[in-house]
This record gives C-alpha cells, sequence and structure tokens, in this order.
C-alpha cells in the first residue's frame, strides 16, 4: 500500500456513461494483484471529501487503469478531469482474487455491468483460459468484451433488454453451463450485490467453489473506519469483517448475506 | 537593547531558534501538540505503512470497552455536504482481544498511546480503567463520555453533570494515569459539565465529539444510515467545535485538546487560539492521512513566521476587543 500523488495520462469516454482511466504510477503498478483496488482522491470536489475505490482494470508498464460510470459526485467530477492532471491514490488495496494455478479449475467469471473491471487482470493472469459471463441492462453496459476475446476466453453475453447477446440475468447461461458440467470449475464474481448473492446460491447449489469480490460503500479504504463491513461466517455464528482489508473478496462459503433493507 | 528594537520575526530568524511544539497534558508531555481522533485512526497499525506515526503528539486508539462490540448493522456512514456521518456502533474487540491484537504493536511506538475507553455503567469505566492501569506503559485514557451511536454508555453519561462527575471520580479512584474526558458537544452550556469533570479528577479534556445528525435518502426515502441517526464529523462542524472549545477554555484551569473538521494548519491555530493546548485530526485521517503531519509541519511554519518560540503563546490568544 503506497499513497502517490499520481498523472492522468489519459481520461476517454469509451460508451454511454462509462470512462476509462489511466494514469502513471510506477511504484504502485507492479505491486497490483487482479481483484484489488485503488482508493482514489479527485482534488476538484471541493464539498464532497471523500475518496473513491475503484477496481483496477489494467496494468500496463508503469501505468494502471481503471473502469468507471459516472454515478454521483465523484464520477462526475473524475469523467472532466484531463491528461497531465493531477490524482491522489492510495493503491494498491484489499485482498483480491485467487489466481488460478496452471492445472487447477477453469475458471467462469461473471460479472455485471462495471464488475467486469475487476475481472480482466484475473483473466490476463490466469494461466488457463475459460468463459467469462458478462450481464448487463442494455447494450451499452457491456464492457470490455472485445479485451476478454483477444485474451483467448469465450464471452457469453446476457442483456435485460435483449439488446445484445442472450435476453435475461447472467446467472441463466452460468446455471446452463454448470448443468452441462460442473466438476472442474470455479466461479470469480463481481458485480452488483443481487447478481453475487444469485452467483454465491449457485455456487453452493452446484457445490463450486466461488470468489467473490463484494461491493460495499467504503470511506478509508485501509481498514480504520469499519464502515464496509459484512457479515462472515466465524464458526456457529457470524462477524463483521472489512470489505477494504479482509476482502473485497471473499470465498462465497463464508458470506452471511443480510435481508434485504 | 538592539535585540528589543528588532521584531520577535528576525530575531528568531537570527538566532535560528526552532520554536517549541511540546505540550503537557497533565503529567504527559507530547512532542507536538498533534494528536488523532479516536475512531479516524483504528488501532495505529492499520496507517503504519501511509505514515511515521512517531512524528505524532500521540496515538488515540479506536474506544474499548471491556467485552467485544460487534457494532451497528450497514451502511454505517454516509458523506454529506464538507463532512460525513457515522453510526458504526463503537465496533470493537474489548479490552482482551485489544491487548492481544493491537497492543504488541502500539506499546513498540515511541510517542504516547492514549487508549479510548467506555462502558455502560460507571462501575464498567473504572474496571477498564484499572484493566489498563494494571497493562503499564500507556500514556493516558480518554474517557468517552459522548458516543451518539449506542443506547447505553457514552453519551447518557456526557449530557448529565452529576453522572459525568461519577464517571470520571470513578475513573480516578482506578488509576493515575492522566485521564482526558472526551465531552459531549450536546449540551445547551458546555461550562457546568466541563468543570464537573475538570472537579472529579479529569487531567484534560477532548472538545468534542461528533454531532447528532441524520441525511435522508430521497429516492428511497429511507435515512442514510441504517442506524437512522449518526455523529457528524468533518470540515462543516469546525466553527461549532472552535465555540464549544472556547467555553470550555473559560470554565476550566486543564488543558483542552480540540476537535472537529481539522484539514490543516490553519484551522488547528484557529484551535489554540481558541483555547486548545492540543489538537486532534479526525476525519480528515479517511481521506488524507498525511493530514496530521501537515498540520505539525504547518504549525512550525507559522510559528517561525509569527516568530513564537512557544504554543503557549497561541493558546487563548483570540483578542476579543475590536
Amino acid at each position: 500500500m503506497l499513497e502517490q500523488i499520481v498523472q492522468i495520462v489519459s481520461n476517454e469516454r469509451s460508451t454511454d456513461s462509462y470512462y476509462r482511466l489511466v494514469v502513471r504510477a510506477p511504484q504502485i503498478a507492479p505491486r497490483i494483484q487482479p481483484g484489488q483496488f485503488a482508493h482514489v482522491r479527485i482534488l476538484p470536489m471541493k464539498d464532497a471529501l471523500l475518496r473513491r475505490p475503484f477496481s483496477i482494470f489494467q496494468v500496463e508498464g508503469d501505468t494502471f487503469s481503471i473502469l468507471y460510470k459516472t454515478v454521483g459526485k465523484g464520477t462526475v467530477a473524475l469523467a472532466r478531469m484531463q491528461s497531465g492532471e493531477e490524482l491522489s491514490v492510495i493503491a494498491p488495496l484489499g485482498h483480491g482474487f485467487t489466481v488460478p494455478q496452471p492445472g487447477a479449475e477453469t475458471p467462469l467469471l461473471v460479472a455485471g455491468g462495471y464488475g467486469m473491471a475487476a475481472m480482466y487482470l484475473l483473466a490476463r493472469r490466469s494461466p488457463q483460459k475459460g468463459i467469462v459471463f458478462v450481464g448487463g441492462r442494455r447494450r451499452v453496459d457491456i464492457l470490455c468484451e472485445r479485451e476478454f476475446q483477444d485474451l483467448g476466453w469465450e464471452v457469453r453475453v446476457t442483456t435485460e433488454d435483449g439488446s445484445h447477446g442472450e435476453k435475461g440475468l447472467v446467472t441463466q447461461p452460468l446455471l446452463a453451463e454448470l448443468k452441462s458440467a460442473q466438476r472442474g470449475r470455479k466461479l470469480f464474481a463481481c458485480g452488483p450485490t443481487p447478481m453475487l448473492q444469485a452467483v454465491g446460491k449457485i455456487a453452493g447449489e452446484h457445490d463450486v467453489p466461488a470468489e467473490l469480490s463484494m461491493d460495499e460503500h467504503m470511506c478509508c479504504g485501509v481498514g480504520v473506519c469499519l464502515t464496509c463491513v459484512i457479515r462472515v461466517r466465524s464458526g456457529d455464528t457470524w462477524e463483521y469483517r472489512r470489505t477494504c482489508t479482509e476482502g473485497p473478496v471473499f470465498d462465497a462459503r463464508d458470506v452471511v448475506w443480510e435481508e434485504a433493507r | 537593547m538592539r535585540a528589543e528594537t528588532q521584531s520577535p520575526e528576525s530575531r528568531a530568524v537570527e538566532e535560528g531558534l526552532e520554536p517549541d511544539l511540546s505540550v503537557s497534558i497533565g503529567k504527559l508531555t507530547l512532542q507536538n501538540p498533534v494528536t488523532v481522533a479516536s475512531g479516524t485512526f483504528g488501532y495505529g497499525v492499520e496507517y503504519a505503512q501511509l505514515l511515521d506515526l512517531n512524528q505524532l503528539g500521540a496515538v488515540v486508539v479506536k474506544g474499548i470497552r471491556l467485552n467485544p462490540v460487534p457494532g451497528n448493522p450497514t451502511p454505517r456512514t454516509a458523506e454529506v455536504t464538507s463532512g460525513m456521518l457515522n453510526a458504526i456502533g463503537l465496533q470493537g474487540p474489548g479490552v482482551d482481544g485489544f491487548i492481544q491484537k493491537y497492543w504488541p504493536f502500539l506499546s513498540t511506538l515511541k510517542v504516547p498511546v492514549i487508549i479510548n475507553i467506555w462502558g455502560t455503567t460507571v462501575e464498567e469505566y473504572a474496571e477498564v480503567v484499572r484493566r489498563f492501569d494494571a497493562l503499564g506503559g500507556v500514556g493516558a485514557l480518554e474517557l468517552n463520555v459522548s458516543c451518539p451511536n449506542i443506547k447505553e454508555g457514552g453519551a447518557q453519561f456526557g449530557t448529565d453533570c452529576n453522572l459525568l462527575g461519577q464517571v470520571v471520580a470513578a475513573c480516578r479512584r482506578a488509576t493515575t494515569l492522566p485521564l482526558i474526558t472526551k465531552m459531549s458537544p450536546n449540551v445547551v452550556n458546555i461550562a457546568p459539565y466541563a468543570k464537573a469533570a475538570e472537579d472529579a479528577g479529569s487531567d484534560a479534556l477532548a472538545v468534542t465529539n461528533s454531532y447528532p445528525a441524520m441525511a435522508i435518502d430521497i429516492e428511497t426515502r429511507r435515512p442514510k444510515l441504517a442506524n437512522i441517526t449518526g455523529g457528524l464529523t468533518g470540515p462543516c462542524i469546525k466553527p461549532i467545535a472552535i465555540k464549544l472549545v472556547w467555553e470550555a477554555a473559560r470554565a476550566v484551569k486543564i488543558p483542552i485538546i480540540g476537535m472537529g473538521g481539522i484539514q490543516n494548519a490553519e484551522d488547528a491555530i484557529e484551535f489554540f487560539m481558541a483555547g486548545a493546548s492540543a489538537v486532534a485530526v479526525g476525519t480528515a485521517n479517511f481521506y488524507e492521512p498525511q493530514t496530521p503531519l501537515q498540520v505539525i509541519a504547518g504549525i512550525r511554519e507559522f510559528m517561525k513566521r509569527k516568530g513564537l518560540r512557544n504554543l503557549s503563546q497561541i493558546v487563548g490568544s483570540v483578542q476579543l476587543t475590536r
């Protein structure tokens, strides 16, 4: 974990309200593991003070990139920033995905919307190629399909409105795949909480291991404030664990799902 | 004679004097007046990779009671304009868990470690104090009588002068360690509470805790916190905290540790002028972990620029006449 002022190399809109930000961070980039995140202070924000956490998408040489969607004050301010401007970054943070070992289970990646951003580095560093299941509301919510195909991975797309790929939820083709063969598979998922809960349930029913990257509100990002806690199994009971430090990636069997609020 | 005709600034420069930033809290001496607010700095170890803790005035850890505390359901925090709300619910490992898990690291620090403690009864406060007194090596104990986010304990003690006096007195009997009472801001007039803590044997006051507050998500019509209400902190509370420090400082002789929205040295100096002898950086740690070190450097710079040799020349120096 390092705190550094980094320079923006590029910050471009890819589709719709999705952007790709590349920063030069020579000391941080080589340390990044798949599933880790960067905690970014967007200096032009005046009255919104907290850092914003972003999954790290790609690492190239001394740069890393993030994919983000403009959803609030922070991301809107970030989208206005230009190459040459500076950001304060604390990274790499968190406990990421377990990179598959040679000969291990075939990885099945499950991503919802910009959850896709957390999965690319895992696919790239995995010695086994697998299948990426990616879902979104509309065609524009399907990110980096091409990048995964270029790595030699099969990509199965679902959209809720049927504008691209199969119509429906990302869990449909996943279930179909697990029906055909469930042995020797491992799931890795990142996306909205209901999707993660569904993937965790499917993993349990099919007795397939699964790692879930949890998406929780964060504040400090380094384990101090106890904002981002989730319930994690501990013996016969549960305890709160921090998504920023013990996570964001958890074994699906350990996650205790809270009642929908 | 020549020296007297020179401005203090030029004299300090000429003599190459470094200002003295040290400050005393009871029998405890801090190398500089900048500490951190309990609950914003974990148990120190979390930030050790990002800054040199030994440069701080003191490390103040998150509140500990006798037994482990699970904390509140989520969401526990919400960002608001120039600040944030929290209702963590004092999640913590309890005295034994703290000593086992965090004390081995904390006890290696060269700067004092101040342990924030709380309980649900006067007796529990005193028991926790006894446990830390027996531990050895603790710099001071901060009595949290002002957490707004738990049903029992905390704020009920801080908003009742009689109870406050009882808690502080019971803790005083249990230890010779310096005691800092962390005051509730949720009172009409802080002076009698400050006096009650002083009279009961507190060595210093921490002014102040977070302000009870609430925010609503207008899309869902739900409160932004699972706890419904929480404590407001950050730069938005600074002017309110300055006033409370000023009022408390006029009521007591013991030193005050001022806190509330400090982001830079200018903020800290404002607290000194209002009457604080030391300060704590809180919410700013969450977004800029270097803040305490930047504040220390900025105070030193200010003192050099003004030709000030020690902090007592600033403390309480607000000029009320125009």
